[in-house]
């Protein structure tokens, strides 16, 4: 074990090109933005799907088939149609965050207790503020575990980022094996492990906080 | 008043829930939907607040059509209780009450204001407003379930089995509250149960449906007792109904014997009967507002066949025999 590449301050450098900080940076970057989009696609698909059972078979099937799919084999498949850049790398990861957000949104509707559905409606709620104040906040704990595993899974796998010559931790990885600077591979192996870490104890710390005290200990 | 217009209810998939039902519920009073699962009670309650669609007929509120009002509109003005109160387990117990005037455009402050003084209303201390529904047991939360009902003060209550769910102690309980507080504020109520002694005991008007969505009768309590439409009817109600017609009327006309030969403390409380072993405990005692029903026990209970009468002060003032009861009774008939 060499932790020398980890533990050199010139490393740690902020805003230096290649420094650490500046790859934990850009590998977030990738994260947000292929869980963001992600959710915009797997979000309202998932929720309908819960919402009216019509095409679940889509919702249970897109878990497997997304487990099953190699992101990087699909990037480089990417690669050599759209060529070099930041869409092939988008694309390959959100294909990654799809399954699990659109088949927990899917449960999480399913889940419902639907008495509490009926009566929301029963009291005159219009179904806009049947899904917005009673499905979306009772369906949330299921959801946000669905968020919290797909955000999990995109962290560990835009290292992917840097085989397509894009930043991201993944450069640690890829040009310490060019180098055989194995320290520099340990270092990124580290990094990206803690990252992976603190977001998800940073999610973690979201949801005690959106989802309400009520629903402790029901999901 | 709840009018239905010969309403016939088919779901897809061919039964048929309700058949051909005319009925009118008076305002002001609780009209009880009682008869065996399956018969049609969920379906004809739903169809006043367009839960669900008839068939053919029509469903009037005070004359108008619900089938041409907005739904949400509609339903914001009739509470509506379901079993198992369907509490949203994400809101605080003062959330959940205070949802209908939300919807209907109140400030979260009057809204929360009004929530609190309903809670207190059905028996719940301030102290639940904070808390959430799992944390309640199933009578609090039915109780929350009749509060968030009430909360936008709608004329008109819908209840579908809404104390089922709670064991017998707290569903009496529950009972005398409800009565107590229909009292007070006379809403239109229709109610739904399968339990015949609930719709006895609360309804002012029960419509008895049988299998397949016939009205079978609708009647008072009382008449439902005294004179059942058909075998269906009077076996539905049960074998006792004759023993349970006498709930409905006092003791206030039932002649009295003097009392005789029952030990008495200095103010004239009954202690007991005298027997060779000492006093033997007169099983309780009745006053006038009592019902016949609870005369008839204690008497049937008494270790001498009689049941003892006191006065407002507590002061025995009469004796029956269950004969005198019986002779009352017959001499009512002719
Ligand atoms: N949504 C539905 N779809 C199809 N059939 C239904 C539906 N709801 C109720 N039914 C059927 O209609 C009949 C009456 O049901 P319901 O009104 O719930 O009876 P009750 O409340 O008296 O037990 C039953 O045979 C039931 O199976
Ligand atoms: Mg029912």
């Amino acid at each position: 074990m060499n932790f020398t590449y980890l533990l050199d301050p010139a490393h740690w450098e902020f805003g230096a090109a290649g420094g650490i900080p500046q790859l934990i940076l850009s590998h977030l970057g990738y994260t947000v933005l292929a869980l963001l989009i992600g959710a915009v696609i797997a979000l309202p698909v998932g929720l309908y799907i819960g919402h009216t059972g019509r095409g679940s078979f889509l919702a249970i099937n897109a878990g497997n088939a997304g487990r099953s799919l190699p992101t990087l084999g699909l990037l480089m498949l990417m690669v050599t149609l759209l060529g070099l850049g930041l869409l092939p790398v988008l694309i390959a990861l959100t294909v990654l965050v799809v399954p699990p957000i659109l088949t927990s949104a899917y449960a999480g509707m399913r889940s419902l207790d639907q008495r509490v559905i009926d009566a929301a409606r029963g009291m005159g709620m219009r179904p806009w503020q049947v899904l917005t104040r009673v499905e979306l906040p009772m369906a949330l704990p299921v959801l946000f575990g669905g968020f919290r595993s797909a955000a999990l899974q995109v962290v560990a796998t835009a290292t992917v980022a840097a085989s397509v010559g894009l930043g991201g931790l993944g450069r640690l990885l890829i040009d310490g094996l060019a180098v055989n600077d194995y320290s520099r591979v340990l270092a990124g192996a580290i990094v990206v492990a803690v990252l992976a870490v603190l977001v998800d104890l940073f999610l973690a710390s979201i949801q005690r906080w959106i989802v309400s005290p009520g629903l402790k200990g029901t999901s | 008043m709840i009018t239905f217009e010969d309403v016939v209810k088919v779901y897809p998939g061919g039964a048929t829930a309700v058949d051909h039902l005319s009925l009118e519920l008076p305002t002001g009073k609780m009209t009880v939907l009682v008869g065996p699962s399956g018969c049609g009670k969920t379906t004809s309650l739903r169809m006043i607040n367009r839960m669900v669609t008839p068939t053919s007929g029509r469903v009037l509120i005070d004359g108008r059509d619900v089938a041409g009002q907005d739904e949400a509109l509609l339903r914001r003005g009739i509470g509506y209780v379901i079993q198992h109160a369907g509490l949203f387990p994400h809101r605080t117990v003062l959330d959940n009450v205070a949802t209908v005037p939300l919807l209907l455009g109140e400030t979260r402050r009057t809204a929360r204001a009004k929530a609190l003084e309903l809670l207190e209303r059905v028996g719940l201390s301030a102290g639940f407003a904070k808390r959430y529904p799992a944390q309640l047991s199933g009578g609090q939360q039915q109780r929350v379930g009749v509060a968030r009902a009430l909360a936008a003060d709608p004329p008109i209550m819908l209840m579908d089995e809404p104390f089922s769910a709670v064991d017998p102690v707290v569903r009496a309980q529950l009972h005398a509250e409800f009565l107590r507080l229909q009292q007070d504020l006379g809403k239109t109520i229709a109610m739904v149960t399968h339990d015949i002694d609930e719709a006895i005991k609360l309804g002012d008007h029960v419509a008895v449906f049988r299998a397949g969505g016939h009205l079978a009768q609708f009647a008072t309590p009382r008449d439902l007792l005294a004179h059942p439409a058909d075998d269906f009817v009077a076996d539905f109600v049960g074998r006792d109904r004759g023993l349970r017609s006498l709930s409905f009327d006092t003791a206030s006309d039932l002649p009295v014997k003097p009392v005789d030969g029952l030990e008495l403390d200095e103010a004239g409380r009954p202690l007991g009967w005298p027997g060779p072993d000492g006093l033997r405990e007169t099983g309780g005692v009745f006053t006038k507002e009592d019902s016949l029903r609870v005369v008839t026990d204690l008497a049937i209970r008494s270790p001498v066949g009689i049941a003892v009468r006191v006065g407002p002060d507590g002061a025995a003032d009469g004796l029956v025999s269950h004969h005198d009861i019986a002779d009352y009774l017959a001499s009512r008939r002719s």
